[in-house]
């Protein structure tokens, strides 16, 4: 494995449909092994703004840019990032071949495939479930299949679309403890989330984002301490905002 | 009513004495359409998906014709295939006129639209469902028919049964290129064809018994072995 892809550096992003801007001029980097979270009211653009540094939609000016990229392109690139969405996508196909899959097109090498898979489905506490179709796991144990197996690759970067939305306080505790463990070994999270409670928990920076501009982008701390801009305000409030 | 209680009668006749006409007309009947669905498997499966996962000017236009191509007469393309394959024909050098082989290419063509249709649907539907996860993982060209095909296979399975269905109960096309010869293209269609034509209703209904119950029974066969692998491997 090469050095990180990281940092990331998004560029006067511009995301449009139908001639109606979503996202507008966002500018933003992520550092390695850094915790981005993503705050702002629905609508606000926070899952577009993730799938364009994600790469998943073109945006219609400005770029996402990526450290020493030069030769990476394409695939190789992709390898070194990994998405988590808010509903699991699970392929129809048991717990283990789910990881083994992502871990194939991760570029995993096949003599570090069983390893890689065992150590993903420990840490999601699914060893013994190994042989269970996912789509037959609890709600709560297919987000944990899923985020295991977008960390099994040990990708530089992980993009996750509020990942614990409509689950039980269990279930978001395990999957908050996998993202910390992953970022305390040096993976980069970037997360949309929803919970107030959850950002503070997990977040070191903070970008907020309203009517598909960035608003607010400084560390967790002072963010929450005292935010600079009147709709962060409100929303931090918990009043509602439009 | 004589003739239905005297076709069941001969029907069962027919099965328990092993007769030897039937089984052979029997064994070429799904011989020749189960290469016919394999062969047609084999295109109609990899363009219905390639077409799925594709975006491209006049893909609307080619959905739309594989749509009707479903509905192909199979005695138009009977009299494609006898008109190339007869020997003032392009292909007539290859003698494969009235031969087992002409009715499966018949056959093939008719079943290939049937399971291209079916497979772009249910492969785009799938598509639909895991396009973000797998582009997110860089899975694309023919990893990604391949992926959606293998997490289709099951539906795939039903896509297979439907072309069999439509190859083993036609009689169009098969009997303008294989000629109704017996012992050599004689199918189950065909000679139910025939013997209708003789007044025979009693063997004619007998035979159709008999096709109704392989058809079944196939069927029954395939879905059950689809079930069982999908309940076993519970995917």
């Amino acid at each position: 494995m090469s050095d990180s892809i990281l940092p990331l550096s998004a560029r006067n992003l511009r995301y449009e449909v139908n001639g109606t801007p979503l996202i507008e001029d966002i500018s933003m980097t992520v550092a390695p092994g850094s915790f981005t979270v993503v705050l702002g009211p629905n609508g606000a653009g926070k899952s577009l703004l993730l799938r364009l540094l994600h790469g998943l939609i073109t945006p219609i000016s400005g770029a996402v840019g990526w450290s020493g990229v030069g030769s990476l392109r394409g695939r190789t690139l992709r390898q070194r990032q990994a998405m988590v969405f808010q509903r699991p996508v699970l392929l129809r196909r048991s717990v283990e071949a789910n990881v083994r899959f992502a871990l194939k097109w991760q570029g995993a090498k096949p003599a570090q495939l069983h390893e890689a898979c065992e150590f993903a489905l420990e840490r999601a506490g699914l060893t013994d479930r190994r042989r269970v179709p996912a789509r037959l796991l609890s709600v709560g144990e297919q987000q944990r299949l899923v985020v295991a197996r977008a960390l099994a690759g040990k990708p530089d970067i992980l993009f996750l679309d509020e990942p614990t939305a409509s689950l039980d306080p269990a279930s978001v505790q395990r999957i908050e403890a996998l993202l910390q463990e992953a970022n305390a070994s040096g993976m980069a999270m970037v997360l949309v989330t929803h919970d107030i409670g959850q950002a503070r928990r997990l977040g070191q920076n903070i970008v907020f984002v309203h009517r598909g501009r960035l608003v607010e982008n400084a560390a967790a701390e002072p963010f929450f301490r005292n935010p600079q801009s009147a709709a962060a305000g409100a929303y931090l409030k918990g009043e509602i905002v439009v | 009513m004589g003739d239905i209680q005297a076709a069941f009668s001969l029907a069962a006749n027919l099965i328990l004495t092993g007769d030897k006409d039937l089984f052979e007309i029997v064994g070429l009947s799904l011989s020749v359409s189960m290469t016919a669905v394999a062969v047609a498997c084999a295109i109609g499966m990899t363009t219905g998906a390639a077409i799925a996962v594709t975006r491209f000017p006049g893909r609307g236009a080619i959905v739309a014709l594989l749509n009707a191509l479903m509905g192909l007469p199979p005695v138009v393309v009977g009299l494609g295939v006898y008109l190339v394959l007869s020997r003032a024909g392009p292909l007539g050098v290859l003698g494969l006129l009235y031969t087992p082989t002409a009715m499966i290419i018949a056959q093939a063509i008719l079943v290939t639209p049937v399971v291209a249709a079916l497979t772009r649907q249910v492969v785009e539907d799938l598509h639909r469902e895991y396009d973000e996860a797998l582009k997110s993982l860089g899975v694309r060209g023919i990893g990604l028919v391949r992926t959606l095909l293998w997490d289709a296979r099951y539906s795939l399975i039903t896509v297979a049964l439907a072309g069999f269905g439509r190859a083993v109960a036609e009689v169009g096309a098969v009997i303008i290129v294989g000629g109704n010869i017996d012992h050599l293209t004689r199918t189950m269609t065909t000679a139910i064809a025939l013997e209708t034509s003789k007044g025979n209703l009693a063997l004619a209904l007998a035979l159709g018994i008999v096709l109704v119950g392989i058809s079944l029974a196939v069927n029954g066969a395939v879905s059950g072995v689809g079930g069982v692998a999908g309940r076993s491997r519970n995917v």
